[in-house]
């Protein structure tokens, strides 16, 4: 029998402290400072911006487990989101049917995955770098995009695909219900199959992984890409926030998601990190730019404040190992 | 009986260490261990691996810091602890066993380019390079073309090319790690020759060698440590190879040769011709059910290659494998472990585990088929296998969610053949598996792999150290230049006859 608190550490594992601390940390700071914070206000906007960057991170959470990255995510992302627009645009633009957006979706969500697959073939075939390999893509997805766009907005969907962006049901914001239902997904994925088991170990040693057994190969391919079909559920949640898409949407958050791996305690070397404190992480970060904004700070202040808190959780998590190091030491 | 260069004699010691102490996670590395070198002397360090003889060559040259309470005095100087830049300035020098070279780069630019890093102006002077270069070799009496890639030459040249570089730097003190472990017997004359010369010339020489008949050769005194305490410091005048291995185990040698006859059982392995050029050539062999066949030879004799084929790592030129009278062709390690291959890499660091997930994990990895519940992996399968192997095979664990780093060498490796029992494997193949293993905890690894063999598992025991496959096999095949060059039967066969000719 495994006992509560033993199921609780599975559940959210070591890396948990940190984003854990942020999170009460940002909650008592911003609900001192300001009285409106803890109100249903700051619950709608976070709920509402949480799942972009969201799935965006989780894209990005997969690759960085095993030692890799993957640069493309927000063109990846947009793409998929144009293949939507024009499947829509297709069929009669603001009167296309739910079938079209049905046919969109799936292949919006192929050709994503189709980016992830280039990827990672190259990836694991040649042994480049995920970093020059991804940049690659990143640069040719912009290419292609902006050539194709000319560089501006495809808009005119269908009415009913704005609730996907700004509806709620049962009070809870359809989008954040698309990110959750990824979350758990991701979570299952990662500490109950055998493509997470094989993730991590790669992470940590791809050629004592390849020794033991397993196809490196076909795990990396596989990685890279779920990472690129997540990218699409993404950029189709742009399509319906925005109502518009263009190649460049949300190119600010490509690097803002590598953070927030590392605050929810992913290793940037991979092989250890988990999905639900990256998801709290995830949270933290958007409370506090909210929280700003109730104070009345600029929003570029946000992202400078952001950068802040993340250098300061390098150290905390520095010092923290160091103390326990030496406590370790003293102790035996 | 050669004549010693330098006894030494009752000159001040160039380097005196007292006191040093070293813990690794709780492990004691060394105990109070002090250690002189004369001067000029050849000195032997002696013990078996994970005694601390690399720990302490790595304390003298500065990697490690010892404990507080150390003293290292070395050339008039007394220090707490060394940093490799002082080590380096002040003239010791290290040769590890691995070199350290640059392959790709040339001999003139592998044994000059530390002396021409950080002068002024910052740029290369390939002329004085060269110049450095064939100076330095001439001080050995050797003439290589400094101008080619070091790859173009063979290992024995490569290590006369690590030697040039360490006297570049002006040593005084010059540690060999293992220096002869990859040489042929004529290759090893010359450079016992090299190091004699040395020592004629004022530089001390720490030998340390598994060879013991050469360490008595070439050495003034012997230091001998175990389980990382001093055992003693003895002049090598008067001493027996008996007499150092018992010094070094701690015990008279009884080990018993395990060999049994096997020749009624079915043959599990059959191998013909087995072949892949530059790495071993017209292999054939056999395995039977229950039978430990042992694989000895020198460093580079192919052994490892022929080990990754039989895996399907690597892919024969000409030949067949048969197992169980199948013939069998992997296209990758899956194809063989499918088929009841596993291999027990010798580099138990980098290929062998993945040192930073839990014991759990580097268990259950190659048979994750195994904790599958439906489509999902069970942590509770999980938990019971893993706890089913720890027990059958006596690992020291704490929390099987461990990183498995933690354990020694001896637990890791046990928790390595859980991994490939695991997988219900026909035949075992095991490549070096005491390889940075505790002397004490060796014999618990044969004792597993003997009721292994009892069980009927067929066992391949590669490993450079011959007492071990004499003792532990039943049959014993010497390779060398990637060929099979001997046959022997530890029941008949005296170790000595065995250990001549693959050291020869």
């Amino acid at each position: 029998m495994t006992s509560f608190s033993d199921r609780l550490k599975a559940w959210f594992g070591p890396e948990m402290a940190g984003p854990g601390l942020a999170l009460i940390a940002v909650i008592l700071v911003f609900g001192l400072a300001s009285p409106q914070f803890l109100s249903a206000a700051t619950f709608g906007s976070v709920a509402f911006q949480l799942p972009e960057l969201g799935l965006l991170t989780l894209a990005m959470l997969l690759p960085i487990l095993t030692g890799g990255l993957n640069l493309a995510v927000t063109f990846t992302a947009n793409i998929a989101g144009l293949t939507l627009a024009w499947v829509l645009q297709a069929n009669g633009g603001a009167d296309a049917g739910a079938g079209a957006f049905a046919l969109g979706c799936i292949l919006a969500v192929a050709v994503g995955a189709a980016s992830g697959v280039v990827m990672g073939l190259v990836i694991a075939f040649t042994r480049a770098h995920p970093i020059l390999v991804s940049l690659s893509m990143m640069i040719f997805l912009r290419g292609l995009g902006e050539f194709l766009t000319r560089g501006g907005d495809v808009s005119g969907f269908p009415a009913f695909i704005g609730p996907l962006g700004h509806g709620s049901i049962a009070g809870i914001p359809v989008p954040l219900i698309v990110f959750i239902v990824c979350v758990l997904a991701w979570h299952v994925l990662l500490t109950r199959t055998k493509l997470g088991f094989n993730t991590y170990m790669i992470g940590s040693n791809l050629e004592a992984t390849r020794y033991s057994g397993i196809n490196t190969r076909k795990v990396i391919v596989l990685v890279y890409t779920l990472s690129g079909a997540m990218c699409a559920i993404a950029g189709i949640i742009m399509l319906a926030r925005f109502n518009s898409v263009r190649i460049g949407h949300g190119e600010s958050y490509l690097l803002i998601t590598v953070l927030a791996c590392f605050l929810g305690g992913v290793n940037p070397f991979g092989g250890f990190g988990r999905v639900i404190p990256v998801f709290v992480a995830l949270i933290v970060l958007q409370l506090l730019s909210s929280g700003l904004n109730l104070i009345g700070a600029n929003q570029h202040l946000a992202t400078a404040v952001w950068g802040l808190l993340l250098v300061g959780v390098m150290v905390l998590r520095f010092a923290a190992s160091k103390f326990k190091i030496s406590f370790v030491r003293k102790g035996t | 009986m050669h004549q010693l260069a330098n006894t030494g004699g009752s000159e001040k010691p160039l380097l005196s260490l007292h006191d040093i102490n070293m813990t690794f996670g709780g492990v004691k590395a060394l105990k109070n261990v002090s250690f002189d070198v004369r001067p000029g002397e050849v000195h032997c360090l002696a013990g078996e691996n994970g005694c601390g003889k690399s720990t302490l060559i790595k304390i003298i040259t500065g990697v490690y810091r010892p404990a507080d309470g150390a003293s290292i005095e070395y050339d008039g100087e007394t220090y707490s602890h060394m940093s490799p830049v002082t080590a380096q300035d002040r003239g010791i020098q290290v040769i590890w066993q691995d070199l350290a070279l640059f392959p790709e780069m040339s001999v003139a630019e592998n044994i000059a380019f530390q002396t021409v890093l950080g002068r002024w102006p910052k740029l290369v002077d390939y002329g004085r390079m060269r110049k450095i270069a064939t100076d330095a070799l001439k001080r050995l009496g050797i003439t290589l073309d400094v101008d080619l890639p070091l790859k173009d030459y063979a290992i024995a040249q490569r290590q006369i090319v690590a030697i040039a570089r360490a006297l570049v730097g002006q040593a005084k003190l010059v540690f060999m790690d293992e220096p002869t472990a990859s040489l042929t017997q004529s290759e090893t004359d010359h450079l016992l020759d090299i190091v004699r010369g040395l020592s004629a010339a004022g530089v001390a020489v720490v030998f340390v060698s598994h060879r013991l008949a050469e360490v008595l050769e070439i050495s003034s005194r012997i230091t001998v440590l175990r389980d990382g305490a001093l055992v003693g410091v003895y002049p090598a005048a008067g001493m027996t190879q008996s007499r150092i291995t018992e010094l070094m185990t701690g015990k008279t040698f009884d080990q018993q040769v395990r060999a049994r006859p096997r020749g009624d059982q079915p043959v599990v392995l059959d191998v013909k011709g087995l072949s892949r050029p530059g790495q071993f050539d017209d292999i054939s062999l056999t395995v039977r059910r229950g039978e430990t066949l042992g694989i000895t030879g020198l460093l580079g004799a192919g052994r490892t290659e022929l080990a990754q084929t039989l895996f399907g790592m690597l892919k024969p030129a000409a030949g067949t494998i048969t197992l169980e009278g199948r013939p069998v062709h992997f296209s990758s390690n899956r194809d063989a472990i499918k088929a009841g291959v596993a291999y027990l890499s010798e580099d138990r660091l980098s290929l062998g585990l993945i040192q930073p997930q839990s014991i759990a994990d580097n268990l259950v990895i190659s048979s994750l088929g195994k904790i599958m519940s439906g489509a999902f992996l069970s942590d509770e399968r999980k938990r019971r296998l893993v706890a089913g192997w720890i027990a059958d095979l006596g690992v020291k664990i704490g929390r099987q969610g461990d990183p498995i780093s933690t354990l020694s060498g001896g637990n890791q490796q046990r928790v390595a053949i859980a991994k490939w029992l695991a997988t219900d494997p026909k035949l075992l193949i095991l490549d070096s598996p005491t390889v940075g293993v505790d002397v004490g905890a060796r014999a618990g690894i044969f004792d597993i792999v003997s009721k292994l063999a009892e069980t009927g598992l067929a066992i391949i025991l590669i490993s450079d150290e011959v007492p071990e496959v004499y003792f532990n096999a039943d049959r014993v095949l010497h390779m060398a230049q990637g060929r099979i060059v001997g046959e022997y039967d530890p029941r008949v066969v005296p170790l000595a006859e065995i250990e001549g000719a693959v050291y020869a």
